[in-house]
């Protein structure tokens, strides 16, 4: 989709520096020399267009007492699609990829505990009937997921 | 510690922020709180890093970022944190993370990669793979996203 250098300013101060005010779309406005009305409809409008998913807060997992893990998956192509509807109905999978591998389905799954996640896999693994390898983290070095946005994108 | 006022409001700030000139005001609301102490529980939990941010989720995808790598790298586990942190400072790494090898999976570190195009990750792994003398890796791209959404916590208590 095609962003202007207003819609990439935005973009790249709402990622990590959304004013936490009352009126935080009156704040941004004076932040880049706009007004109020063209901020929240340029919003809205990036919104419709797909380019933000959400407006929000991003938690850390751990920090409020949940267990967060990387798991590989191991999918028979003419099975793909019913792994796919398998796994992504749980509401801890946040994110699940295909990838270029034997282990071809990646997912993360996020549970209240240690317990409730190893029944989740194990519930995945009966009803897809296929291999799972649950990843958990043993060192974290870095969590950012802002997005820069420069003129060629 | 977290108090059941906190998980109301985390419940309602893992939602969608309305775009309105006081979006606060209806959360403060329903938990029959002020406005103002709304936002000072959400400074609150930003300094103590239980939200790791607050703002706009972004579809990558949409806004260009296509490639999607994750780098897979078989670290010596003497050698696992002095990496790890080498690897963290790349600003196109956006996660960095050590995890259990398994049986016909050498690699320890994992870092996510995103750029416009492939050889971009490439570059990018090849740089990474010059600063740590880590030659034993591989990138394996995104052929498809599945599934992208935020996580909702507290629910399960609901």
């Amino acid at each position: 989709m095609r962003l202007d250098e207003l819609d990439r300013q935005i973009l790249n101060i709402v990622q990590y520096s959304f004013p936490v005010a009352a009126e935080p779309y009156k704040a941004l406005a004076e932040q880049v020399g706009s007004t109020e009305e063209e901020i929240m409809s340029r919003l809205k409008k990036l919104k419709e267009d797909g380019a933000i998913r959400r407006i929000g807060g991003i938690f850390d997992s751990r920090k409020l007492g949940y267990k967060s893990s990387l798991c590989a998956m191991k999918v028979p192509v003419e099975k793909l699609q019913e792994a796919e509807e398998i796994i992504n109905a749980y509401p801890g999978v946040t994110h699940n990829y295909l990838r270029e591998h034997e282990y071809n389905m990646w997912f993360t799954l996020i549970s209240p505990s240690e317990e409730a996640m190893e029944a989740t896999l194990e519930e995945m693994r009966e009803k897809s009937g296929c291999e799972i390898r649950n990843l958990p983290a043993v060192r974290f070095f870095k969590i950012k997921v802002d997005f820069k946005l420069t003129d060629n994108k | 510690m977290i108090t059941e006022l906190d998980k109301k409001l985390i419940r309602f700030l893992q939602d969608d922020l309305p775009i309105t000139s006081r979006p606060f005001t209806a959360i403060a609301q329903e938990l029959d709180i002020t406005e103002e102490e709304v936002l000072a529980r959400i400074e609150k939990y930003l300094e103590e890093g239980s939200m790791r941010r607050f703002g706009v989720a972004l579809r990558h995808r949409e806004v260009g970022f296509t490639a999607n790598g994750m780098g897979c790298w078989d670290v010596p586990e003497e050698r696992a944190e002095e990496v790890g942190k080498i690897m963290a400072t790349f600003p196109d790494v956006s996660h960095c993370y050590q995890r259990p090898r398994f049986e016909g999976w050498p690699y320890s570190h994992f870092t996510m990669l995103h750029g416009q195009t492939r050889e971009d990750c490439e570059a990018v792994a090849k740089r990474i793979s010059e600063a740590t003398g880590i030659t034993n890796y591989r990138l394996l791209f995104s052929t498809a996203e599945l599934k992208k959404t935020s996580m909702r916590y507290f629910m399960e208590e609901k």
